[in-house]
This record gives structure tokens, sequence and C-alpha cells, in this order.
């Protein structure tokens, strides 16, 4: 029908669709007029103002709850459940752009049949990663020899489906100074070369400890959950890459809370999506209401760089244009100086600058300006 | 088996039966061989002894128990109320003793008499002396939450009182006398032990719980203006003001005299208007702000060989001690004595009467702290059936959520004692039992549960809601409006910064802070926001070639930069004194800060 095409450029997709769907098919062309008129006016008068602090009123509205949220950094919430980093230390996280976490974490989806929950058990311990201490009861140095010894623990090997040889396949693929070599349920390393110091023989077996083995590389605890008509694998450490090459794993449900890892796997606006995500649950988990738009804004700012930036000195304040802005956050000295060395020029568009020097932020009624033609000369 | 002895924390020796031997320590400590401030700890898990002596060691008193009977008899008390023997006595003999917290651990102690089994070694004193000092003079204590017993002594604490008696000839900083304090009607046996009698602290007033327009929300009270008129709350505020004649390098003194009118800062004559001749405000004066107490001048500051030739005496400072922003009173003592160092000093105690007025802090004994919400003359307030007009109305909304119930006691204790004649005992856990007092109440002829017929003072209606209403002790609290009152429009600035100064003291603002600026963007008031900042603008001049603050001569009537010289463009522009203060900061780093101009429009 030409009268939508009409409004196409007027009101989001959605809405048509919307009304679409909602008339009856007899409508008459001047009621559709009407009625989609009115969807224009009540999207028009829903759209966020010129001069509208969006920011800061992101900022208060995200930040006022905050300070009721509670500083209690973990939580189980039920046996079956892990235990994860919640509250105001996680939004932190999040908002900082931290790249390493206190509590990474996978929720593993599996496809068809697998979610059914056979072997359910055997899935997750394939995924849970190995490292030679999981299977070793014990390491010793053989100074004589200078060897390393590593005494194999049969019941947890079964556990697992290692058997001795195909341990000692990798740990001698991974260590090419050692001769690896199989003594009667125990591992054998001796140095290729003669000069070796016991210190470096030390160092070596504190290394293979958590050389990895079998499985996702990163997981260090699986856990089986039912959810809804379904089973899937929630685990503690993360390796979205990893377990999205698996071919049981269901990629397009599958996530993990590290967000620097949906950033280095899944791109740029999925990232964003898992900022937000994150972000609100936490606000929701403490029973705040806080409107998504606001977290929405956090989250575009954050991503806008094409790269995940924290709202830290390093990340996002340092992209400010405005030497002023910059050095009013934190280190005001350092950006001084540079902005010195560099001679930087402020143009004072901000609002922090503005109120430095005592004039009207350019927000709100500060916005409008006045502009004059001027009388021609002649 | 060996067990170690431990003396003070030092190895000692060693002895054969660790648990054993501490019993025996014990015992003779019982019979005054060793010392009572000794306490033994013999440890099961170390099987060892530890024996303490040092000071700084949390110790408290108990009853011995033998074979399940208190050392202290019937006896021991006898002779105690006719004054035969003393505590110390009790101690030495070993039927009191004093033990640590460590000592305790090897102990078993009961609450009570009836409770004690031959496995008891102690027995406690009272169940009161788990209270300290303010604690204990709660009454009904024991009928509370910890937390309200904890604020009920803390608010005790501030109360305004007779604090000494030779308050009139002391010179206290910053003390209150209530002028016609009472002892309690219900007491505690700590009102005794400390004989709070000598400098009681509150007043016994009538106490209705209803609510009344809403002027008492929110912990607020109200008021009887004819209580007030009779006494209640009333109460006088001292304070000294001091000043010394001191000495300087080179034979130079300070001077307590009427300054002369060419001393630098004089200030006017009329603001020495109560000095007398020896430069002292005379006793009774009834002073205002600004007024001088005590007329002082001081010796110039930088003495140089070039003053030597001004004309000598133009040139003392006037260094008098005035009354300060908002302080007014009445003088109240002048006391002229030397100090330490055997200079002049005279110290002058000014008297402030306070009448209790909206805002002024008051409280029970129950941590219900509230401020005067409203004044209420006597004719408008709710009166019983029998005449009876309460002084003071508490909101019933302070109660449930607080849970001080030992408050909605003291009420009726204290409505039959003063119906009685009595005093009545609210000491926690040893209290007169609420029955009784309903009992007696009904007797004297009012509801036993404290409830009256009330009307609206104003109409006369009836309240369609009985109302409880008893008699409470009441504490004014030492927080008073009279010294926190404080506003500002215009007023002093600090030097550096032109903005104004800060606090009640420096006549300050009240800081718009970074949240509340915050508040001002997001409503979009940026012209409003910058109104709010414009307490330190300046107009600086500036070079527009090399934008640089330019110098204005005001002796020759023209502007130059220091930069471009004479024939630079200078134009001048608004912004915060704060601002040019950081530009000079910039440049005293070595920093070229460049100011860019251009036209607004």
């Amino acid at each position: 029908m030409s009268i939508y095409a009409e409004y196409a450029n007027k009101i989001p997709k959605r809405v048509i669709d919307e009304v679409k769907d909602g008339v009856p098919e007899s409508i008459s062309e001047s009621k559709l007029k009407k009625i989609l008129d009115e969807c224009v006016r009540e999207y028009e008068s829903s759209m966020v103002e010129a001069g509208e602090a969006v920011g800061l009123v992101s900022a208060e509205s995200i930040g006022e709850p905050g300070t009721q949220m509670t500083l209690n950094t973990f939580h189980f919430a039920g046996v079956a459940e892990m235990n994860v980093t919640m509250g105001l230390p996680r939004v932190i996280e999040i908002l900082d752009g931290r790249k390493s976490l206190t509590t990474p974490m996978m929720e593993i989806y599996l496809k068809k049949p697998y979610s059914k929950g056979e072997n359910i058990r055997k899935l997750a311990l394939a995924i849970k990663g190995t490292k030679l201490r999981d299977v070793a009861s014990e390491f010793s140095i053989d100074m004589a020899e200078n060897a390393i010894r590593v005494l194999l623990d049969k019941e947890k090997m079964k556990e697992i489906e290692l058997t001795e040889s195909s341990i000692g396949k990798s740990v001698q693929k991974s260590i090419k100074a050692y001769n690896v070599k199989l003594e009667d349920g125990m591992l054998a390393l001796k140095s290729k070369s003669k000069e070796i110091t016991l210190n470096e023989l030390y160092k070596m077996k504190e290394k293979i400890k958590s050389m990895h083995l079998a499985g996702v590389k990163g997981v260090t605890q699986v856990l089986p959950v039912r959810r809804e008509e379904e089973y899937i694998i929630i685990t503690a450490g993360s390796n979205l890459k990893d377990v999205l090459e698996m071919e049981e794993v269901d990629a397009t449900r599958t996530t993990t809370n590290d967000i620097f890892e949906i950033e280095s796997v899944l791109g740029i606006e999925a990232a964003r999506k898992a900022i937000i995500d994150e972000v609100f649950k936490v606000i929701e988990s403490q029973g705040l209401n806080v409107d998504v738009r606001h977290i929405m804004l956090v989250a575009d700012t954050m991503c806008t760089s094409g790269s995940v930036r924290g709202i830290t000195r390093y990340g996002i304040v340092s992209q400010k244009s405005s030497v002023l802005a910059r050095a009013s956050f934190e280190t005001p000295i350092k950006h001084i100086i540079n902005a010195s060395l560099i001679g930087e020029v402020d143009y004072l568009t901000s609002v922090v600058e503005n109120v430095m020097i005592n004039q009207p932020v350019p927000i709100g009624t500060g916005l409008p300006k006045l502009r004059m033609k001027k009388q021609n000369e002649n | 088996m060996m067990g170690e002895v431990y003396t003070n924390g030092k190895f000692s020796g060693s002895v054969d039966d660790a648990r054993q031997f501490a019993q025996q320590v014990r015992e003779e400590r019982r019979k005054g061989v060793i010392p009572s401030n000794v306490n033994v700890h013999y440890s099961e898990k170390l099987d060892e002894v530890q024996i303490e002596s040092g000071r700084g060691r949390a110790r408290r008193p108990l009853i011995a128990v033998k074979d399940g009977r208190p050392m202290l008899t019937e006896r021991h008390i006898k002779q105690l109320e006719k004054n035969e023997i003393s505590w110390s006595d009790l101690v030495k003999q070993g039927i009191i003793e004093f033990l640590d917290a460590a000592e305790e651990e090897n102990s078993f102690i009961a609450f009570f008499e009836r409770d004690l089994t031959p496995e008891h070694t102690h027995l406690e004193i009272s169940p009161l002396v788990m209270l300290g000092l303010a604690t204990s003079l709660v009454p009904y204590g024991n009928f509370n939450q910890s937390t309200r017993l904890n604020a009920g002594s803390k608010n005790q604490k501030q109360a305004l009182g007779f604090y000494a008696a030779n308050y009139a000839v002391r010179m206290d900083m910053d003390v209150n006398i209530l002028h016609t304090p009472q002892v309690p009607i219900v007491e505690t046996i700590m009102n005794d032990i400390s004989r709070y009698e000598k400098h009681p602290a509150g007043q016994n007033i009538i106490v209705a719980i209803m609510s009344y327009k809403g002027y008492n929300m929110e912990d607020a009270i109200i008021l009887n203006q004819g209580s007030i008129d009779r006494g209640f709350g009333r109460s006088s505020y001292f304070r000294p003001s001091v000043a010394e004649e001191l000495r300087y390098a080179g034979g130079l003194i300070d001077e307590i005299s009427i300054p002369d009118k060419n001393v630098k800062g004089y200030k006017s004559e009329k603001d020495y208007k109560y000095l007398e001749e020896d430069g002292i405000i005379y006793p009774e004066a009834k002073f205002k702000e600004g007024d001088v107490v005590i007329g002082k001048t001081s010796p110039p500051r930088f003495l140089s060989s070039l003053d030597e030739y001004n004309l000598a005496s133009s040139t003392r400072r006037e260094s008098s001690v005035a009354a300060k922003h908002g302080e007014q009173g009445i003088v109240d003592f002048v006391l002229i004595t030397e100090s330490e160092e055997g200079n002049k000093l005279i110290q002058v105690r000014v008297r402030d009467e306070r009448v209790p007025e909206i805002g002024d802090k008051f409280t029970s004994r129950h941590g219900q702290k509230g401020v005067v919400g409203l004044i209420v003359p006597q004719a408008d307030m709710p009166f019983s059936a029998s005449g009876i007009v309460p002084d003071l109305i508490f909101s019933p909304h302070g109660i449930p959520s607080r849970m001080t119930i030992s408050h909605l006691i003291e009420m009726v204790a204290g409505k039959v004692g003063s119906l009685g004649g009595r005093k009545i005992n609210g000491t926690t856990f040893d209290a007169e039992p609420e029955e009784k007092l309903r009992r007696e109440l009904l007797e004297l002829g009012f509801r036993e549960d404290g409830f009256e017929t009330m009307y609206n003072g104003q109409t006369g209606e009836i309240y369609r809601a009985r109302i409880f209403i008893g008699n409470m002790y009441y504490l004014k609290l030492k927080h008073m409006v009279a010294n926190k009152l404080h506003s500002r429009a215009r007023g002093p600035i600090q030097l550096l910064t032109r903005q104004p100064t800060e606090g009640r003291a420096k006549e300050g603002g009240l800081r718009l802070g970074e949240m509340e600026k915050d508040t001002f963007v997001a409503h979009g008031a940026s012209l409003l926001l910058k109104e709010r900042f414009d307490s330190d603008k300046t107009t600086v001049l500036v070079c527009e070639g090399c934008g640089v603050i330019a110098i204005r001569d005001e002796f020759r009537k023209r502007s130059y930069c220091p930069i471009c010289g004479d024939n630079a463009e200078i134009s001048g522009i608004e912004v915060s004194y704060a601002f040019k203060l950081i530009l000079d900061e910039f440049k005293s780093l070595g920093i070229y800060p460049k100011l860019m101009l251009e036209s607004k429009y």
C-alpha cells in the first residue's frame, strides 16, 4: 500500500508493522491516514528534545539507584548456581572496561539432541579444561638425572578419558627441550641439554603443573543445569571462541559475561549488547528500576570508537576534545602539561569548561544562539 | 605431662597439673595471699596456665560461689547496710572477685541465685551490671531493643542540667544550666548510686501521644506555650571571652583599654559604648553582635627603623574582642587575673537565656529524641476530662518501628507516681511490674491502660480516639537552634579565590556543589546555573594580540599589555575569578595560556 510507504521515513518500520497488523483490511484511506498521523505525532513527542542533557540524566538515573545497591560482592542463587560477582563491583567492572574479570562465566546452550540431557555430564566434562595437575598426584625433581617426574593418578585419568600415552604425547608436543618418557605410571621429563640448573628445573616443574591437556582452555568448572525443558552448561572461566567451535554447542544462544571476548569473537555490536545485558542484569537483580535507554547510552559511548573502552581516564575520558574537561576529571597535571607541550586549543564546546570559566553551558536554555544578519555596507 | 605457666606473657616455669595449679592460685587469691588484681586462666587446648597482673585488662566484679552457695551471705548484707564493712572489705575477703576476659572463660557464672548448681563458680551481682552508668539510668530498659538503650544513654549525655554546683564561679567554655531541673519520678537504682539528685538534668512533664495537625511528623514534638512560660526547658548558655595583654619583643605590650580613635582598624564609637574606663564591658550589659566586649590594642606588627620617625602611637593596631556574628547576651561575670606567664588576663563570661523555641532538641530517656515543631498556646492544646493539658505532644509514629516499650511504661509509671505522690522504681530487670502500676492507676480513678478521653483545644470537640497520656521525664539537649541558625545573602569572601567563605562562624555561604550543579544542567537551566556561579565573577582585560591578561592603570587611565605594550587591542571579558587564578597558576608553571577572543554574537 502506498500510504504506508509515505510514512516510511517518518516513523520506524516496527510501528508501521504494528499498525498494519492492528487495523482491518477494509480500512478507509482517510482513517488510516489519521491513525498514522497520530502515530507520527506521538512518536515525535516522545523523542528527546534538542539540548536535553541526556548523558547527565543517564548518569544520575544510574548513579542514584547505584547508591542503594548492596555492596555484597558474591551471592549464590540457589545450590545449583555458581558464585558470580554481582552488585556494584560488577557494574564498576563492566563500565571500567576491565580486561580480566573476577568471575568469568559462560552459559553454554546445546543443539537439539544434546540439550535433552542425556550424557550431559560427559559433555560437560569434555568442556572442562584439564591441566596436568588435575591428573597428577605428585611432582618431583630427580636431581641426579636432571629430570622431573610426574606421578599420574589413574582414577582421575579414567574420569576424563585420558591415557598415559596421550598425556605423554601432548606434554611432549608443547615442551621441546625435554624428552618425555613413560615409566610405569610415571611421566619422566629429561632435559635434552646437560647444563641445566636446579632453578630452571624447578621453574619448569611449576610450569608444567598448569599445562593444558584436554577440554576447553580457561574453563575451570562446569555445571550442567536444567533450564526450562532443556539442559545447559554453566561454566566458571570463559573461552567463547573454542566453545563455539564445538559441534554440540548452539552458537546462537551461548554467551559469556566477558565483554572483551564477545568483542573479539562476535564484534563490537555484540559487545554493545553484552554491556547492556550485563549491566541490566545486575540492576534488575538488585530490584532497582533503571530505564534500559540510560544503559544503552552508556554502552553506546563505550563502543563508538569501534572497540570497547571503559569509562576511565584511560578510556572514554581520554577521548574528550577539551583539555579543561579532561583535566577536571582525574590527573589534571598530566593533561595540562601534555596540552601545553603541543599547544592544544580548547574551544569550550562542552559543559565542564563553561562552568569553569563561568559562562552559560551549551545545554538547554544555553544552547540556542542569536544570529544576526549584518547590514550590507554598500 | 607438664603444664607450662606464663606470667604476664612470659614463661615462668612448669607444673605437673596445670588445671589444679590454676585452681590453687585462685584459692590463694581468695585467701588474700595473692593480690586480688591477679587473674589466672587455664587453657585446656594448650594445657597451660596464664597469670595476668598487668594493667589494661577490663575486669568485672562477681560474687564467688562455693559448692553451689554464694559466699556473700545475708550477714554481709546486713553489715553493709549498717556500714560496718565496705565493698573493698568484700574484695579483700575474696567474696567479690574481679575477673578479666580470660579468667571468665574458665568460670561458670549464674545469672540468678535460684539457678545455682554445685558446678557454678560465680554469681552475677545483678543483671544490671551489664549496663553502663548512663544506660542504667533508662527506666524499664529491659523492655527495649538494645539499640534504643544505646541511643537513650547517648542522649542523656547531651542533656542540659545542673552540671556543677559552683558553676557561678567557673569559667567553663560553652556550657548550659537548666534553670529548674527536677529529679525524675520514675527513677532507677542508678539515680541513687550516682547521686542524681545533686546534678539532675531534666524535668517531669505531661506527655500525650497523638498527632497535632502534622506538626509533629518525623520525630518533631509540640510544646505547650503555657509550660514554657512556667519555665519548662528554660536554660542559660555561658561562654567566656578572653583577652590577654601579651608581651612582644622590644618591650612592647598589648594594652587593654578603650582604643584611641587614631588606632589602626578603629571600629566606630558606638561599638565601644559598653566599655568602662578600664576597657572592659560592665557586668549585666546587654550587648548585641559587633559590640566590643574587651577593648584592646596591640603594637604594630612590623617595627622597622623607618617607623621610628613616624608618629609612634598612631601605628598601634586595634585587636579588641567583639561579639561574633549572631552572638548576643548579657555580661554575667568579669574576671581579671594573671595568665601563667604573668600577663594581665581578662575573662568576661557571657550569659544568654535560652527559652525553648522551634528547632530546639528534646528527648525522653529512651532514645526518643526530637525537635520542637510547633509551640501551641495553652488554650489551643488538647485537654483531658479532668482538665489536664499536656506539656508536650509526641507523635505515635515514633513508637511502632522503634519498639521503645519502656517509653510507654514510663508514661504509665510516671502517671501513677505523680498521682500517688511517690517515686517509682524503674530499674532495668528490677522494676515495679506493669500490672501493679495498672492496678494502682485504676484505684486512683483512671483507666488502667493510661488512655484518657481528650478534647480538641480549639473546637472543644471530643476526640474520637482515646489518647495515651502520662508523665515523663524529659531532657533538653544541648543542640539549640540559636547556636546553629545561619543564613547569608551577601557577606565575606575569601582573599585568594574571591569566593564566599565557608562555615557559620565566618558567615559563610552554602556551597552549591558538583552534584547540585549537575541538577541544573539536567534541567537545562544553563543561565540560572551561570548566575549561581557568579559569586566570583570578574571582568578581566585581555590583549587580543597575545591572549594574555592585560593591565589597567587607573592613575593614567589607560590599559596596556605586558607583552605587546600600549598599542594592543584590549577587551574586557567576564570570567570567574577562579579561572583567572588558574591562568596565573599556569603562567607560574611556565605554561602560556592564550585566550583567543571572538564575538559571542
